[in-house]
């Protein structure tokens, strides 16, 4: 064990080497258990994930329309994307109207939900019943809120506005171009709320209880409880959240595809990820949606980033 | 409330008492929870109105005779494009359990040397595979579609299942879990002369049955769920999946298919729901221990 503190979990087979800097061939011979295991997960990773990211770089450079052969075309598609296509603009001023609404708010209310579930007994059925429509089909769902939303006095919300005399007649909640993306983050909020609570919960009860004991023994109120033992203990399940919260509402695209329509009312609902596939899927424009998906995840990834840093700086 | 009155969040031991924040708390969860419920229950409620419920004006909330014509129905109403709605069932069904079951065991595997080994390369793995977590699915979409237009694979399981066996978070779950199980352990194992092999499935693999359990319950989610794979992988009737059929079966307009689409959200969404009721425990429970802390 002596000789080889530089790797203190080694297997045997380091710890019986006598401190010999060895070649990095004969490490990994040594190793081949390890690349054995690893292998399988590595070869779908690598086809279907880490290639892809690559290829989708390059063909962000290239005319490709499925048929021809890749044309390169340098920074033409995002020239274009930036300066030629209003549609993109509205899509991304969409979705980040859409960002800006349901992720803190979505946030704040799990955090303040988990919290007060963890001061009361019944835990359990609590966290049950707000996370339960996080883990329900998003279309499955969007197709009951669209009853709920139905434009016609049959639907139980303009039944319930009319009956209390806040509207006069009945609102098309989807096709009217203010209610549309404000309907459907209504929906979101209430569908992606629970993931984000779920790590809250989770967390919260992973504080030591001793914490509180001596707060409360040195008469700390309940606000200072909060701030200075609960939020920093959990400061790693807060970031994790932020960053989830952050990347899921980017990506915004089922509720709207379903709820509003594909296309919906004069775009009012339309996101960068319907963007991406009406340029992939319909139109078959892979260099210019590739384009299109690389600004996405440049997007998440600044905000992400962002975000690592205000909730990792010590001042929380 | 002074603060001296209320008691530290421990409870449990001690006899509680109830203190006007309490009931306050109380009320806000209770009504917050009844909120978050409604659509639920309207699902549910809907998905048993005969359709003279579904056209009484003004409507109801809740169904007064209760009838199992809508799922009939419902079953009725795609015969008309040769697919009964049985068929999405299945596929949904399928192409879950084997992602499921290809991912606790691609991710076991890999999981153990990331987290005991220090082989040449695995910071390097280990940090790709995290970045991969913070990547949006929809940036791979394009060429993941590409690789499996040119494999043929195109409007077949293998479409939905292969590339979905590989996701970052199953395989940091695991490791975070396989990480605290002591070294002396594996050591003492090796002294004894077993084999990695020996190793991973007699001491790693009973160890890990519980972290199975929560990524079970959230790989089965995530891919019954899912709808922008089925939407871009299948184009023939037969291969779509549940949340796909959802999207043809309603226009979320005619009052009267309501009870049918209620129908198929409910046989889409109560069987979810009701795995995740019975695992529950196990779920707060791994990501309590396994280190959503980390």
């Amino acid at each position: 064990m002596a000789t080889t503190s530089v790797t203190p979990n080694a297997t045997p087979e380091v710890q019986a080497s006598q401190g010999k800097p060895r070649s990095l061939w004969e490490r990994m011979k040594e190793y081949r258990w390890s690349y054995a295991f690893i292998a399988p997960y590595m070869l779908i990773f690598i086809i279907f994930t880490v290639i892809p990211v690559i290829w989708a770089m390059f063909l962000s450079l290239t005319y490709y329309n499925m048929i021809q052969p890749p044309v390169w075309v340098g920074l033409e598609n995002y020239a274009r994307l930036f300066t030629d296509d209003q549609l993109f603009y509205l899509a991304v001023k969409n979705t980040f109207y859409f960002s800006i609404v349901t992720g803190p708010l979505g946030y704040c209310l799990s955090l303040i939900l988990a919290w007060l579930i963890n001061e009361v007994k019944y835990r359990k059925l609590y966290t049950l019943i707000y996370y339960i429509p996080s883990i329900t089909s998003g279309v499955a769902m969007a197709v009951i809120w669209m009853y709920l939303y139905n434009g016609s006095k049959y639907g139980l919300l303009n039944y319930l506005l009319l009956k209390w005399g806040i509207i006069e007649e009945p609102v098309l909640w989807l096709k009217n171009v203010k209610t549309t993306l404000p309907a459907i983050m209504i929906t979101s909020i209430w569908m992606s709320m629970g993931t984000s609570f779920l790590v809250f919960i989770a967390a919260l009860q992973g504080v030591p209880h001793e914490l509180y004991e001596a707060a409360l023994i040195d008469g700390a109120t309940r606000w200072q409880e909060f701030w200075h033992i609960t939020l920093p203990m959990i400061r790693p399940a807060l970031l994790f959240g932020a960053v989830m919260t952050v990347v899921s509402s980017f990506q915004v695209f089922d509720l709207t595809m379903v709820m509003a329509g594909f296309p919906s009312t004069l775009y009012c609902a339309h996101t960068i990820v319907g963007h991406l596939y009406d340029y992939a899927f319909l139109r078959f424009e892979m260099g210019y949606a590739s384009a299109i998906a690389i600004v996405l995840f440049l997007m998440t990834f600044i905000i992400s980033s962002v975000l690592r840093k205000v909730l990792s700086s010590k001042d929380l | 409330m002074s603060a001296k009155k209320r008691k530290a969040p421990t409870r449990g031991k001690a006899v509680e008492r109830i203190t006007t924040g309490q009931i306050v708390i109380y009320a806000i969860l209770t009504l917050g929870a009844i909120i978050m419920s409604l659509p639920i229950v309207y699902m549910i409620s809907t998905a048993f109105k005969p359709v003279t419920e579904l056209l009484l004006y003004p409507p109801r909330f809740l169904v007064r005779v209760p009838t199992t014509k809508n799922f009939s129905d419902l079953a009725l109403a795609m015969t008309s494009t040769d697919t009964p709605f049985i068929r999405y069932i299945f596929n949904s069904a399928f192409v879950s359990t084997i992602v499921v079951v290809g991912t606790i065991i691609l991710a076991t595997l890999a999981a153990y040397p990331l987290a005991k080994h220090k082989f040449p390369g695995r910071e390097f793995i280990f940090n790709l595979i995290i970045s991969a977590l913070m990547i949006s699915g929809h940036v791979t979409m394009i060429p993941r579609y590409l690789v499996i237009r040119n494999t043929g694979w195109i409007d077949t399981y293998y479409a939905l299942i292969i590339p979905a066996l590989a996701g970052s978070y199953g395989l940091f779950l695991m490791k975070q879990f396989i990480e605290p199980i002591p070294n002396e352990m594996l050591e003492s194992a090796k002294m004894d002369g077993a084999s990695e092999w020996k190793i991973f499935t007699h001491i790693i693999l009973p160890l890990c049955k519980p972290a199975w359990a929560t990524l079970s319950i959230f790989t089965f989610i995530g891919t019954w769920n899912d709808f922008f794979s089925p939407l871009i992988m299948t184009t023939s009737d037969s291969m779509k999946t549940l949340p796909l059929a959802m999207r043809t079966i309603s226009d979320g307009q005619n009052i009267a298919r309501m009870g049918a689409a209620a129908a198929g959200s409910f046989l889409t969404t109560i069987p979810v729901i009701l795995v995740f009721i019975f695992f529950q425990r196990f779920v707060v429970e791994t990501m309590t221990y396994s280190g959503m802390k980390g």
